[in-house]
């Protein structure tokens, strides 16, 4: 019986062949659309989340509680190095860097700027941030090496130096003392973004300590998990070791980078509502396509009925068709949706005025989109079922169908 | 009256009375019709709206459409790299190009302290009475009072700043810069004013003085670092660019604004084509339900297609007739589907408050009220792709209608 029930579902699918198919081409559009632009979203999000932490501030900070508020070289955290190595040891991860941060005038022989200067662990730091990857020329700081400085690309040209040059930095201490020193510029990075080639330069943590008079303190440490998903495990882990500590607290990169999440927030928002504005188009399509063909056949429905079969029966057959119709248009939807992100994701994809706009959001200039069961099957999915509602209007009214009115209908 | 307007009279009355042969049929296109060009109107203007804000603001805080400076101070903003100030000449020629405002300004970095912090800064000096239609500081002021005069000893800075800085109005801070002789510059000055940016990080970093006390401070009398234009519309500056362009000096360079800050310009060059996009995209999800009702519309009347043909209606009015029965469809969808664009997005005029995502904004560089717009230009081009496209789809089936065979069609079950 339910085979019969199926191979009538599918040839009255196929009585208005051209009907069908413009319906199934509607979906297969929609879906193949949504397969390549939920890709691509999901691809770029990662990529976003991942270059804008990695550049520099972690995935996790721990932190005097008022730092984030007010990053003053004062709110420190005592005893940094110690802390950082019992972390790592744990944690049982490497990725962990102490760092102290203040602000100074550097002066070169005839140029003076406002900097940032960061006192960074060199053996760990390279673990944490791409930063000291991006040296462009010279090297990276050595560790333990003092007097020595790393500086940006912008900055260097600022303030006329180069590798070897000597730089003269004037800050104010942690106890509000004068805070000064010669460094020798041994490397300068370059990172693509001028506000961090401009303004920020580092040095050896324990130099950093002894001009700023910081004794053993630093104001944060920095951890990188090794995925997105270790963020939640490492800082219920942290909290929970930190627990009645009034001075160190733990930050993740939501704390961190407030605008990294909510500018993904933002453009799903918007990306939404033109996926939502295609699937209601689609069910328009799937409704009309039902309602016709439920209509058309009155006459065939009331001799059905005649013969015994209940209204349900026939309403579960229109769902059946539909149910059919959309699982071609999904299965179709998909395979094409795959095969264009799939092959744009080895070449990779980008419109003009793309590398302007990846720059801002640290993106590369061809985005490669990520091909994942969710970014396949998410949007197909909610298609299927929108159009599944949309059936639902042409089979209920079956149950006010009459058999001898709906025999006689023209 | 000539027999042609008689003919087109009753092809446009049997088109008419055909769409609403199956009303519910032509009631879900039309609504899907509505949908589609209501989420295009609409979409597009909130866009619209968002790049516009986000040009305006960063326009202002570049600021101006034109900046004219020293050619090596782009690569090096000291105040070594300052120009003379404009001499009567220059601006006499300024205001016959056409510029609506223009201004000079210097631009050094300098170093800010308090009692207790110390910040590199953007140390800008202004001439206050032109600001307001160059950078629109005068509007952000929060607590005190804005600069008044070249001369004003004043000095202006962010709220963030002085948060960092633990300072506030009426407090004096030291300011330390360069001059041209490389010796460090130095002058205390009170803060008169504290002011509030759509964009929080730039309330960090920009700190206003008045030019003329900058020129004594940097020892730089009668020099400045920017001369900055704005014209009538930044949409439109190329000619006045163009021309300004040719009055310079080779010791002198302009730069529009496009130039200066290239994301900017990718905004605002992406944005036509992604308002085409998104119509066409929404046009080709409607074109299959379109393509489908017009193919069913005709399938249902092969009998009496093949009857009229046989009683002698030429062909080429069949197609007519069903090309008018889709426009009228088109027609009556977008009518309705203006309408509710129209009406949903004259209550958003006043703006759409989206401080949830705030900081997400500030990072495309927008701000957390969206004030969408609505641009003629839009409407009219979602009108012209959904009429023109539309009937371009419709084609196919009505010429396949009009080459039906009486014969076989009479026959038709």
């Amino acid at each position: 019986m339910n085979n019969v029930i199926l191979r009538m579902a599918w040839r009255n699918l196929w009585r208005h062949g051209k009907r069908t198919w413009l319906t199934v081409g509607a979906m297969i559009f929609s879906n193949s659309l949504l397969v390549f632009s939920i890709s691509l979203q999901f691809g770029s999000y990662e990529m976003m989340i991942d270059n804008s932490l990695q550049a520099f501030s972690g995935h996790i900070q721990l932190q005097h509680p008022a730092y984030l508020e007010q990053p003053k070289i004062r709110y420190a955290i005592d005893n940094v190095t110690d802390r950082a190595q019992r972390l790592r040891d744990t944690l049982e991860l490497t990725s962990i860097s102490a760092r102290a941060a203040g602000f100074a005038l550097a002066s070169s022989r005839d140029r003076s700027y406002g900097l940032q200067i960061l006192g960074v662990d060199a053996r760990h730091e390279p673990l944490v941030s791409t930063l000291p990857g991006l040296i462009r020329r010279g090297r990276y700081l050595e560790p333990g090496a003092r007097e020595e400085i790393v500086i940006g690309s912008v900055l260097a040209r600022n303030l006329r130096i180069d590798i070897g040059d000597e730089l003269s930095f004037l800050g104010s201490g942690f106890d509000d003392s004068f805070a000064a020193g010669v460094v020798t510029v041994v490397g300068i990075f370059e990172s693509g973004n001028a506000d961090l080639d401009r303004s920020v330069a580092q040095v050896n943590l324990v130099y950093f300590q002894d001009s700023f008079a910081m004794g053993d303190a630093g104001n944060s440490i920095v951890i990188r998990a090794a995925q997105i998903d270790d963020v939640e495990p490492l800082m219920s882990r942290l909290k929970a070791e930190l627990q009645g500590s009034d001075k160190v607290v733990a930050r993740d990169w939501n704390e961190l980078q407030p605008g990294l999440r909510q500018a993904i927030r933002a453009d799903m928002t918007s990306a939404w509502f033109m996926y939502a504005v295609l699937i209601v188009l689609v069910a328009f399509s799937v409704l009309n396509t039902q309602l016709m063909s439920v209509l058309e056949r009155t006459r065939e429905f009331g001799t059905m009925m005649a013969l015994g079969l209940r209204p349900a029966r026939l309403a579960r057959l229109v769902m059946l068709e539909t149910g059919m119709m959309t699982a071609v248009g999904l299965l179709l939807g998909i395979g094409l949706g795959a095969l264009i992100t799939a092959y744009l994701s080895v070449v990779g994809f980008s419109y003009p005025g793309m590398a302007e706009m990846s720059v801002k959001f640290n993106l590369p200039e061809r985005m490669y989109p990520a091909i994942s069961l969710l970014s396949l099957s998410l949007g197909p999915l909610i298609v299927a079922c929108g159009s599944l509602l949309a059936a639902i209007y042409p089979a209920l009214r079956l149950n006010r169908l009459l058999p001898i009115e709906a025999m006689r209908a023209v | 009256m000539s027999v042609f307007q008689s003919q087109a009279r009753v092809v446009l009355t049997l088109s008419w009375r055909n769409l609403w042969r199956n009303s519910r049929r032509t009631g879900i296109m039309l609504g899907a019709i509505a949908v589609g060009v209501w989420a295009m109107i609409f979409m597009t203007a909130l866009m619209r709206g968002m790049v516009d804000d986000m040009l305006n603001q960063g326009i202002r805080n570049l600021p101006g459409h034109i900046q004219v400076q020293h050619p090596a101070f782009l690569d090096d903003p000291s105040v070594v790299n300052s120009i003379a100030e404009p001499d009567s000449e220059f601006r006499a020629s300024l205001d016959r190009l056409g510029a609506v405002r223009w201004s000079t300004r210097i631009k050094v970095p300098a170093v800010i302290a308090s009692e207790r912090e110390t910040r590199g800064i953007n140390l800008i000096g202004i001439e206050p009475a032109a600001e307001d239609d160059i950078s629109g500081l005068p509007a952000l002021m929060d607590t005190g009072r804005f600069l008044e005069s070249d001369q004003d000893q004043g000095l202006i800075v962010g709220a963030r700043l002085a948060e960092r800085l633990e300072t506030r109005l009426g407090k004096r801070v030291v300011i330390m810069s360069q001059d041209p002789a490389n010796n460090i510059r130095e002058r205390g000055f009170r803060i008169v004013g504290i002011y509030r940016a759509k964009l929080p990080e730039l309330e960090e970093f920009n700190v206003y003085a008045a030019r003329d006390t900058l020129q004594q401070l940097l020892h730089i009398e009668g020099r400045v670092s920017q001369i900055i234009v704005v014209g009538d519309d930044y949409r439109d500056i190329e000619p006045l660019y163009q021309r300004l362009r040719q009055l310079l000096p080779a010791t002198l360079e302009a730069r529009a604004w496009y130039q200066i800050d290239s994301y900017l310009a990718a905004m605002f060059k992406m944005m036509d084509g992604f308002v085409l996009v998104w119509i066409i995209i929404i046009f080709l999800a409607l074109s299959f339900g379109l393509v489908n009702t017009l193919v069913m519309a005709i399938f249902e009347r092969v009998r009496e297609i093949g009857l009229i043909l046989a009683l002698g209606m030429r062909p080429g009015l069949i197609v007519y007739q069903i090309l008018l029965e889709s426009l009228l469809l088109l027609l009556i969808g977008l009518a309705i589907g203006n309408g509710i664009a129209y009406a949903s997005i004259k209550p958003l005029q006043g703006g759409l408050d989206i401080s949830a995502v705030a900081e997400g904004m500030a990072m495309m560089g927008a701000s957390s009220v969206l004030y969408p717009k609505l641009l003629a230009a839009d409407m009219i081009l979602a009108n012209v792709v959904v009429i023109v496209l539309g009937i371009v789809t419709s084609i196919l089936p009505a010429w396949r209608a009009a080459r039906l065979d009486p014969l076989r069609a009479l026959n038709a079950t």
